[in-house]
């Protein structure tokens, strides 16, 4: 995977956004797995552990827990320590509504399979919420 | 998304500010679910704890409740989901004053817009529980699964800033469990043991939301014997919520849409996965710390009923909680009401136990006073409560009630 590519998904929410991939086959929820002061992944067991999620696209499977991440991700960006975007196989409505309060970028439901195999961290990535793609660069 | 006259005035700002970006963001959450339309709500119910919605989220309400009146009054009935601070015993949790104010001004703002501070997450047991077939704007993921799939109503997970968006508009966008098609089992599971106390529940939940792993998952469970009662169902429930993001499971032969297998599914097209002993045994041994020294004791996520205050209530009697452990209880006001008058607060307080109305334990930075207690080891009854505080820097672990009290007792996790 050394080209630049384009994947498509389902309409998202946020505006366009541009920014260096970290990925993980482990789910997310903004209350279970993060410490929103530090802007890391402080659930031990979460995949991602000790990792910053600050200014990245966030590459995840699936949304998990419950339903404070809709308030969370609104809080987390007014202080500035929050992911760029956050791409999902599959989110759940609160994921949804989170990122719409926070005008993030979100987007899930690709077209070409796993989005948590097709793209890689480190990798550069613009994402098209509103028009449901994603450009991938490779990274280096 | 189609949009009658009035939701077209609305989204326009006829109707003023609040209404105006209610239609707004519930219209770009309708889009990415395909919603066709809206679906007009009976109910709302809010989680909007301080810890989640920080200085921004308290501005972004604030702005609203500074409206006039008519522009900021919620149209249907909306409560709330516990609160993280409990006034009375904040500054013995060691929370600061910082927080109790923020806490304060977020009371404020939603009394402004007409929300009912009911703070509780057992509302289904508490307040008014819905109809089957009521279409809901419910927030607070163990409500929700409880209310889909004990009661037969219909609501999707609504995070705070879409309970309070349908409570302004009295409609959500019509998606996910309000489409009879979403609601038929997606996932089956044989349950070859019968849980015994709550926590036992809780297990069993846990382990199926692991399972099952998604929103769009839908869990079809038979094998139990007896119709379990309200408190077990909801410990099930809120775990299974919380470790997959399940909103609606059915229990065949308990739950109203599935008197049968064959009402919610094909089972011959479904295969069906068992669940045993063992299952449960190892999901108590993934949080262990038997013979540990135990920090605090937390009965909380879910609200504890009466019939739980009582119950803990019973196990502490004639007994004293460990010098170095704290206990806590985290009820309802309205429960909390009941439990002083029937003198059952103070039975626990006489043990040294801790009882805190209208609040849950995470929902109350925990993180925070951790550091400030000097917390680390937590054990609880709760299986939502184990998975969720992990990330908040805490070890937990996972007993049934009746041991949780003896470990409070004696100060380590028996």
């Amino acid at each position: 995977m050394t080209k630049t590519r384009e994947l498509k998904c389902h309409v998202g929410v946020g505006e366009e956004v541009t920014g260096v991939a970290l990925v993980t086959d482990d789910n997310f929820s903004a209350r279970y797995d993060l410490d929103r002061i530090k802007g890391i992944f402080s659930r031990p067991q979460h995949k991602l552990a000790g990792e910053s999620y600050v200014e990245k696209i966030l590459v995840v499977n699936t949304a998990k827990g419950g339903v404070a991440s809709a308030w969370m991700l609104h809080e987390m960006a007014a202080r500035g320590i929050a992911p760029k975007a956050i791409l999902f196989n599959r989110f759940n409505p609160i994921l949804a509504q989170g990122a719409a309060l926070a005008n993030m970028a979100c987007c899930d439901r690709f077209e070409e399979g796993d989005v948590t195999t097709l793209i890689k961290t480190g990798e550069r990535v613009r994402v098209l919420p509103q028009e449901g793609r994603v450009v991938v660069e490779p990274a280096g | 998304m189609k949009l009658s006259s009035e939701e077209q005035a609305m989204l326009n700002g006829e109707q003023g500010e609040a209404r105006r970006w209610a239609m707004e963001h519930m219209i770009r959450v309708g889009t990415c679910f395909d919603a066709e339309g809206f679906v007009e709500v009976t109910q709302a119910h809010m989680m909007a704890d301080t810890e989640s919605l920080g200085e921004a989220g308290v501005e972004f309400v604030e702005k609203f409740a500074g409206l006039p009146e008519e522009q900021r009054k919620v149209r249907i009935p909306m409560i709330t989901d516990p609160r993280g601070i409990d006034f009375r015993h904040y500054k013995t949790l060691k929370q600061t004053d910082d927080m109790a104010t923020l806490e304060q001004r977020a009371i404020d703002a939603f009394k402004a817009l007409g929300i009912l501070m009911t703070d509780t997450c057992i509302n289904y047991q508490t307040i008014m529980p819905p109809m089957r077939g009521e279409h809901l704007a419910y927030g607070d993921t163990g409500v929700v699964i409880y209310c889909n799939s004990v009661l037969g109503a219909y609501s999707n997970f609504e995070g705070g800033p879409s309970a309070l968006a349908a409570g302004l508009t009295g409609r959500t966008p019509r998606y996910g469990l309000h489409l009879d098609q979403n609601r038929r089992a997606t996932c089956r599971y044989r349950v070859n043991y019968q849980p015994q106390g709550l926590s036992d529940w809780g297990a069993l939940g846990g382990v199926v939301g692991k399972l099952a792993g998604s929103y769009w998952e839908v869990a079809a469970i038979e094998g139990t014997d007896a119709p379990p009662g309200s408190d077990q169902m909801k410990h099930m429930g809120a775990a299974m919520a919380s470790f997959g993001s399940i909103p609606l499971f059915h229990l065949v032969g308990h739950t109203p849409e599935a008197p049968t297998i064959d009402a919610v599914c094909n089972p011959a097209e479904l295969e069906c996965l068992e669940i045993n002993e063992q299952d449960i045994v190892e999901f108590y041994g993934n949080y262990g710390g038997k013979g540990e020294k135990v920090d605090v004791v937390v009965f909380s996520a879910p609200q504890l009923s009466i019939i739980e205050m009582n119950q803990v209530a019973g196990l502490l009697e004639g007994q004293k909680v460990h010098k170095d452990t704290a206990l806590l209880v985290a009820t309802s006001p309205a429960v909390g009401a009941d439990a002083e008058r029937l003198g059952i607060s103070q039975r626990i307080e006489d043990s040294g136990g801790l009882v805190l109305h209208g609040m849950c334990f995470y929902q109350g930075y925990a993180r925070e006073m951790a550091l400030a207690n000097g917390w680390k080891r937590l054990l609880t009854n709760s299986a939502k409560l184990v998975n969720i505080i992990g990330g908040y820097g805490y070890q937990p672990s996972l007993a049934s009630m009746e041991d949780c009290v003896a470990s409070a007792v004696a100060g380590e996790i028996v």
